[in-house]
């Protein structure tokens, strides 16, 4: 059944693969088998990720992006993550309203996934869709983040370039984004160029490139664009090249391949961990602990000594 | 892990009145649910096709405009061609009651009129998209 399921796949029967992307999403039992298959076939897809704050244009770059590299010729696929309710767990998923003009394109995929309660501005099981679709033949995979803030960084660890997409007019909030997120750009963008504020913005930018000690030799390019009319997206598409020949030249795609296959296996070991223990342990034992704790009967480092005792 | 619901919440055809289609995207997302939303002006075969790259539970459309004679058969036509009977298609908005079995024969599920309240439209497709699950 997982065997048919993706040789139609891979054939090119784009049910057949968004069956596969839910299964993997679902940690479906027969997610392991099929990145099994596919596994050894991963690793050709230039895999592009696009993240900034809420509102900076993400999704309508995205759609350029995608434009440009299906004129190239390209096969692309785009995995668009929005965040899950904290509350009811539901989503809206609304990336794609920006990208529908293209929902017919034989030679694109459009994925939308909810965060799911993971926390790095990816789901967690983002990475593994990113294979099956890198696997399966897109030559170009484009990741959109949800709107971060600081510490949304785990896109690093699943793409070869990072694109951090803001705007003019965030003012001092750019300070914000200095740390973490702006760590792990490889291209800058300032989108809505078009706006007032822009040179201000580039220039705060291009300042706090210099305030920081650059992590490798790769100096992040500021460019601006206008996504919703395309302006400066031809530019953006060079950026990205640039920094594929580098990362390939100077072992940089190699270095962030290494890492994220170390955050892949370690993530499936806590979670196969994680699994273990709760089958040992048992749910009834975890919730009366919480309750204890939760009457102040028990502090939290007692009660974990003792779930995991014996 | 239980799989959470996805729906695709459309509107088709030209009006652009996304209002009540967005009211129950966010009701369907209060209760759990992974909405995809499309936006506005989509055709039969941009919906379908993005159920399909979705993997989506149900679609529901919305139509304001009186074209649900013309959009529902065809995205429900086209969803067969698909193969996609394990989804289910509902519907709302301004549609004449007289129409309402016809586009039931033709694979709408369920329509709901204006003033359907929103726990039914929730509890309708938590329901049905059940019946679907265990069918497949």
């Amino acid at each position: 059944m997982t065997g048919d399921l993706l040789a139609r796949a891979r054939e090119g029967d784009k049910r057949a693969l968004a069956r596969v992307l839910s299964a993997v999403e679902n940690d479906e039992p027969r997610a392991a088998d099929i990145l099994r298959e596919l596994y050894p076939k991963t690793g050709r897809a230039r895999i592009v990720g696009v993240t900034g704050p809420p509102g900076g244009g993400k999704s309508t770059l995205v759609n350029r992006l995608a434009g440009a590299y299906r004129e190239q010729g390209e096969r692309v696929a785009i995995v668009a993550v929005d965040p899950s309710s904290p509350f009811s767990g539901g989503a809206l998923l609304g990336d794609r309203i920006r990208m529908q003009e293209r929902a017919l394109d034989e030679g694109l995929f459009i994925r939308s996934m909810a965060s799911r309660g993971h926390a790095g501005g990816l789901a967690r099981t983002t990475a593994r869709v990113v294979n099956v679709l890198d696997a399966i033949g897109y030559s170009v995979v484009l990741v959109e983040t949800v709107g971060v803030g600081q510490e949304e960084v785990d896109v690093v660890r699943v793409v070869d370039t990072v694109c951090l997409v803001t705007v003019p007019g965030l003012g001092d909030d750019i300070q914000a984004i200095k740390a973490g997120v702006l760590e792990i750009a490889d291209i800058l963008v300032v989108n809505k160029a078009d706006r007032p504020g822009a040179d201000e913005t580039a220039r705060d930018l291009a300042q706090m490139l210099t305030l920081g000690k650059l992590r490798t030799e790769w100096k992040p390019p500021i460019l601006r664009t206008v996504a919703a009319t395309g302006e400066g997206v031809p530019d953006l598409v060079s950026a990205i090249a640039r920094h594929a020949i580098w990362a390939g030249e100077s072992g940089e795609r190699d270095r962030r391949r290494r890492d994220a296959a170390r955050s892949e296996v370690e993530s499936l070991l806590r979670d196969g961990l994680v699994r273990r223990l709760r089958d040992r342990v048992g749910e009834d034992r975890v919730e009366r602990a919480v309750a204890r704790v939760a009457d102040r009967a028990l502090d939290p480092y007692a009660a974990v000594d003792e779930l995991l005792e014996d | 892990m239980k799989r959470p619901i996805r729906v695709v919440v459309a509107k088709a055809g030209l009006d652009g009145h996304d209002r009540g289609a967005k009211v129950v995207a966010r009701a369907l997302r209060d209760a759990g649910m992974e909405v995809i939303y499309t936006g506005v002006h989509q055709t039969p075969e941009q919906v379908v096709e993005t159920a399909l790259q979705e993997d989506a539970d149900a679609v529901g459309i919305s139509l304001l405009s009186g074209a649900h004679n013309y959009i529902f058969p065809r995205v429900s036509e086209l969803m067969k061609q698909k193969g996609m009977d394990d989804v289910l298609l509902f519907g709302g908005g301004i549609i004449p009651e007289a129409d309402v079995p016809g586009l039931k024969k033709v694979g709408v599920e369920r329509v709901f009129p204006p003033g359907a309240s929103l726990e039914e439209i929730v509890r309708y497709v938590n329901e049905a998209v059940g019946k679907k699950r265990v069918g497949v």
